[in-house]
């Protein structure tokens, strides 16, 4: 199967490449060229094509009734590819059998001698004004500075037009963590080993913007290994980050939580666009992948009533690592 | 590959047993009592049969032993039903990935051990009912919690450092085990994040993709975009090239 597929492959690659033969003799010319008209009638190929015509005109009418009647997608596709390939089959008959073949040359007049003359002179007096070289060497200047504009004003729009979002988010010392639903996340109902997605309670814009949402796990508080200035940023082991991906700006949503560390990997969060994957416990530096840049972390507090409140705005700037996002982002 | 494994296991089922008989004779350690609330019989027999085959790794009083094996204080009938009925305990070595596998136990000796681990605390085997789910609700919440990982037609892959399994074939009890406990490195959902109605959507939706309907005609193994383009360049544009040729005009 696979072999036959190569040879036909191969086969038509080479019926694509080679060249005609340079064409003879035989057609010099008082020579008569076979193929200059034939108009032979070829009856059966008329009624053929005429057959595949109906049928084609048929099928696609039987497409647009299934369209109404039974828009079963096999049948839709079958009905209006074979439609099409019966009107295109038609015509390729019809080019090859129906249409008389002529090979048709157009002799051109000799042109008188006075009039080569007069031709002569114009040409001349044309070429006094502008010459020829100037007219052509201006069009290719043109068509350079043109070509390059094209090539280059697209570069302008390599790079985010960002508008300041990777620094604004809706964070804020006091604001609530929110599910999806909109409820309030107490501390208590996070199971180690288990993962959110979160919003900030509130303004339903503000759940727009880059800096919105976060991701949170819960992880034994006595493998925590954050910078000093984050210890309480923490609380019983319940860490919050940028959601979005600090290489190309997905949203990180797989969370590996092992049952036993000894024997297989330690927890993180992974990105599923590159796999980049980010030390939970390290605050979200990354360990894997394409991302250079720690995930933003939120610092976390909880309430008297248990539950879950931002202890002040994120970390760092959010999304992917463009050059100023980078370089503005001190620790990571 | 299957049959080594088999021998493995043998060999280390022989080993572990050997090794309970010398530290039972050498006046070793025994395991403890189930907790009260298990049926007395089962739990005796689970005792018995966790002294066996999983105390070298989880040690003799449940709590793990470093370098092995994690506690199991707490682990749940969930986490042992799953982890024995899929065949991926007992592990022949402790660092392996844990793979899926024939379970090495009949069903009254998995239920033993589910008895006795269980009866030391630790989340129940949930109730999950595929038939009572619904496809469509399954898909988003399937495409929301688990396609990250196990790909939207449930067929698996190799997803942060680990195998994840396809789910297609996995019976749905087994599914929400996996997701109530986290096995391996997957997190756990609890009934906050994923409630069991959703649950029993989740495990109809896996049940679909076994045999899904494919609306174009020709799944292509059911794994997205890339066959799909590839069949198109090799399979539609060879046959325009060959149609091409056909029309085409040669001289001579």
């Amino acid at each position: 199967m696979r072999a036959g597929r190569l040879a036909f492959l191969v086969g038509a690659a080479r019926g694509l490449l080679r060249r005609e033969p340079p064409p003879d003799a035989a057609y010099a010319e008082d020579a008569v060229d076979p193929r200059e008209y034939d108009a032979t009638p070829h009856p059966r190929a008329e009624v053929g094509v005429a057959a595949l015509l109906a049928l084609g005109g048929l099928l696609c009418a039987a497409f647009a009734v299934l369209v109404v009647a039974h828009p079963d997608t096999q049948l839709l596709g079958a009905t209006l590819a074979a439609g099409l390939g019966c009107v295109g089959a038609a015509l390729a008959l019809a080019s090859k059998r129906v249409v008389p073949q002529e090979v048709h040359v157009e002799e051109r007049e000799p042109v008188p001698p006075q009039v080569d003359e007069a031709l002569a002179a114009e040409a001349r007096a044309g070429g006094e004004g502008i010459s020829r070289r100037r007219v052509i060497a201006g069009a290719a200047g043109l068509a350079g500075c043109g070509l390059l504009g094209a090539l280059a004003v697209p570069i302008t729009a390599l790079g985010p037009n960002l508008d300041g979002a990777p620094d604004r988010t809706p964070w804020r010392r006091g604001r609530y963590l929110v599910d999806p639903d909109g409820e309030r996340l107490r501390a208590a109902d996070i199971a180690i080993g288990s993962f959110h997605n979160v919003l900030p309670e509130g303004d339903p814009r503000a759940l727009e913007e880059l800096g919105a949402p976060v991701v949170l796990v819960r992880v034994d508080p006595r493998s925590l290994d954050l910078p000093p200035e984050r210890r309480t940023w923490a609380p019983e082991g319940i860490l919050a980050f940028s959601q979005i991906c600090t290489h190309a700006g997905c949203a990180v949503t797989l969370f590996r939580y092992p049952v036993s560390e000894e024997t297989s990997k330690p927890p993180a969060l992974v990105c599923p666009c590159h796999y980049s994957t980010f030390d939970v416990r390290r605050a979200a530096k990354p360990v894997f992948g394409p991302a250079v840049r720690a995930l933003p972390q939120l610092p976390l507090a909880v309430d008297g009533q248990g539950f879950l409140v931002a202890g002040g705005p994120l970390s760092g700037s959010v999304g992917p690592s463009w050059l100023d996002v980078r370089q503005s982002e001190g620790g990571a | 590959m299957r049959r080594r494994l088999r021998a493995l296991a043998l060999v280390l089922g022989v080993g572990c047993a050997g090794l309970a008989l010398w530290s039972a004779a050498a006046g070793g350690q025994q395991p403890p009592p189930a907790r009260p609330g298990a049926d007395p019989g089962l739990a005796e027999r689970g005792r018995a049969l966790y002294a066996r085959s999983c105390a070298i790794c989880h040690g003799e009083d449940l709590r793990g032993v470093r370098g092995r094996g994690p506690s199991l204080v707490g682990a749940g009938a969930a986490s042992v039903d799953f982890y024995v009925s899929t065949g991926r305990m007992p592990m022949s070595d402790p660092t392996a990935e844990p793979e899926r596998a024939d379970a090495q136990y009949p069903r009254r000796d998995i239920d033993a051990l589910v008895a006795y681990v269980g009866s030391f605390g630790g989340p129940p085997v949930p109730r999950v009912d595929a038939g009572a789910g619904d496809v469509a609700r399954g898909k988003e919440s399937f495409t929301e919690n688990c396609a990250g990982c196990h790909q939207v037609m449930g067929k698996g892959g190799i997803v942060v450092g680990a195998q994840v399994p396809a789910i297609s074939d996995v019976p749905a009890g087994q599914i929400g085990e996996a997701v109530r406990i986290g096995p391996y490195l997957m997190p756990e959902f609890d009934e906050r994040r994923l409630p069991a109605a959703e649950l029993n959507d989740i495990a109809a939706y896996a049940r679909y993709t076994a045999a899904p309907a494919n609306r174009g005609g020709w799944g292509i193994g059911n794994l997205g975009p890339v066959p799909e383009g590839l069949v198109t360049w090799l399979l539609a544009a060879v046959a325009l090239l060959g149609i091409v040729r056909l029309l085409g005009e040669r001289t001579r």
